[in-house]
């Protein structure tokens, strides 16, 4: 009984945690690369920069809070500074679509263009990223480490195996379901939103019903650059804040998003979690939790992993192809990509 | 003069013209269809008329004021409403919303339009939580007609409602639009099922090659034997 209840412990350790906040970190990204992709109708390849943007601009303003001795302990200072981010977010989202993609929207350009055009914004960012802040790894988060501790749990049950739950995961939960919440409400429920879903659903009949165009573009950028910030900054406070980690990923990003129909905010959630426990689960060596669920001659001499750590892409390029193969509208429909 | 009236356009979609020197107007509280044979230019020179297509030359009138520089946009802001004739409703969204965006435009209260529009189509009102995209095709006719008197129109352009839907649906359709002249809205469509249409038409443009072939009330129309030999199968 003792071995089960360890075995569990150990899955609910080293998989639904990691994966439930990392699931978290790419359904937020994903979302904000599906919305640009439901309104401007292109695959936006700067936003993993653009996460990285916005982290980054956070993680400036947290230090510049730190020095001048202001923190919300014991909470991370950066919960304070993430206001600061998403505004350099937005105004690098506004000023990009009007000096870039305002452009190629007036010659009416082929998504394709606009695809290779986003290419060129991603280069842009990560240049302009690597001058401010350098590419090496910042440490910017100051909250308690631990919500629970795995020393502490193990004596509080008596179980050999510890459960931690880093705050920062916490936070990334609590925060996932703020914003999913907060945006599904104002998708469906106001009158902005609903002019968004028209607009993405119907662009003609839209313009039609005198709906202005520009004014849904900038409210799209405006939500993707909240959203790119917040998954940017989890995923720093998480981790740590590297700048090239955000370019790898964009391809489980990319991958939620299309897993759950590109251009659909609740396939883009869904597709997020299921990357996200596909990683986990193939990468994690099952040796130990074989060896408490089996008797002692039956336990297990290797590592029993099924793909090493290194490989954990593979994961979603494997599902990614697999989706294109056999429903490319993804599992909630969206538009074939 | 024509409440709306699309005087001596002349125009294309690219350097070749479709329409050659053709009216179309509508009076007040009336119906008027255009029909023709295929490529006639019957939908261009509904278009012509809302703006979605340049004119070389020619004008177009709304209530004595000229629109002929309007964007559709604008011209919905005037009280001009088109309904095209695909991919003219969001299928995404439910019955009620496809109706609120219909008035998007407008700052007052919805409630009351909504309202008249589902006493006008019933059958909405018992679908209005349903996404647009799932009902059938007449009834996603009655959604795209509803959502263009949204914006409490003067006139209404239809380009063929009854594309596509049986023959009792579409008596049924044109029943409504009937009972939607009748409250002073001007309607101006364009239809394939020319008998049918002239029928109901206190106006029938004949259009052949983009030009005014024959211009007549509807039931003179039907009566002339050269409209009906020719364009109405005998």
């Amino acid at each position: 009984m003792e071995n089960l209840l360890n075995a569990f412990i150990l899955l609910v350790n080293y998989i639904v945690i990691p994966a439930t906040a990392y699931g978290c970190q790419l359904a937020i990204g994903a979302l904000g690369a599906t919305l640009i992709f439901a309104v401007l109708r292109f695959s936006n390849f700067a936003h993993g920069e653009l996460m990285s943007f916005g982290a980054m601009i956070t993680v400036l303003a947290t230090w510049a809070l730190q020095s001048a001795g202001i923190s919300i302990a014991p909470l991370s200072t950066a919960l304070l500074a993430l206001p600061v981010g998403i505004i350099g977010a937005v105004a690098m989202t506004l000023l990009t679509d009007r000096w870039v993609y305002r452009y190629y929207r007036r010659q009416r350009s082929h998504n394709v263009i606009f695809m290779i055009v986003s290419i060129g914004v991603m280069f842009f960012m990560a240049g302009l990223i690597r001058f401010i802040i350098g590419p090496d790894d910042q440490n910017f988060d100051d909250g308690v480490r631990f919500l629970i501790n795995a020393r502490e749990f193990r004596q509080w049950t008596g179980l050999e195996e510890g459960l931690a739950i880093r705050s920062s995961q916490a936070i990334t939960l609590v925060i996932t379901i703020i914003c999913v919440a907060a945006l599904f409400w104002f998708l469906e429920r106001t009158r902005t939103g609903k002019s968004m879903r028209a607009f993405a659903d119907n662009e003609d009949l839209a313009l039609l019903s005198g709906i202005n165009p520009e004014r849904v573009v900038a409210i799209a950028w405006i939500i993707a650059a909240a959203l790119a910030t917040i998954a940017g900054t989890l995923y720093g406070m998480d981790k740590s804040y590297k700048p090239f980690v955000f370019q790898q990923l964009l391809l489980p990003i990319f991958a939620s998003a299309i897993v759950g129909g590109f251009g659909s905010p609740i396939g883009a959630v869904a597709g997020g979690f299921i990357i996200a426990f596909s990683e986990v689960i193939v990468t994690y060596a099952y040796k130990k939790f074989f060896t408490y669920i089996l008797p002692e001659q039956l336990a297990p001499d290797g590592l029993l992993q099924l793909l090493a750590t290194e490989y954990k892409f593979a994961v979603s390029f494997i599902i990614l192809v697999l989706v294109l193969l056999i429903k490319p509208t993804g599992i909630f429909g969206g538009r074939s990509s | 003069m024509s409440f709306l009236v699309g005087e001596n356009m002349t125009g294309g979609y690219g350097n070749a013209d479709i329409l050659h020197d053709c009216t179309i107007g509508v009076e007040k509280g009336e119906i008027a269809v255009i029909v023709g044979p295929n490529g006639a230019g019957k939908s261009t020179a509904m278009k012509a008329v809302f703006g979605m297509l340049n004119l070389r030359k020619g004008r177009v009138l709304l209530d004595g004021e000229d629109v002929t520089a309007l964007a559709p946009q604008a011209r919905v802001a005037k009280g001009m409403s088109f309904v095209p004739q695909v991919r003219n409703i969001f299928t995404s969204m439910t019955v009620q919303e496809n109706l609120e965006m219909g008035g998007f435009i407008r700052e007052d209260e919805l409630s009351g339009t909504i309202e008249q529009i589902y006493d006008l189509f019933p059958v909405l009102k018992e679908k209005r939580r349903q996404p647009a995209g799932e009902l059938s095709g007449g009834q996603r006719q009655q959604v795209a007609v509803g959502r263009a008197l949204m914006t409490n129109p003067k006139v209404l352009m239809l380009d063929e409602p009854t594309a596509g839907v049986s023959p009792i649906v579409m008596d049924e359709l044109f029943d409504r639009i009937i009972e939607i002249a009748r409250t002073g809205i001007s309607i101006l469509m364009v239809e394939q099922n020319a008998k049918q249409a002239l029928e109901i038409a206190d106006k029938g443009y004949v259009l052949v090659q983009g030009e005014n072939r024959f211009t007549d009330t509807g039931p003179a129309l039907i009566a002339d034997d050269e409209v009906r030999k020719t364009f109405l199968g005998g």
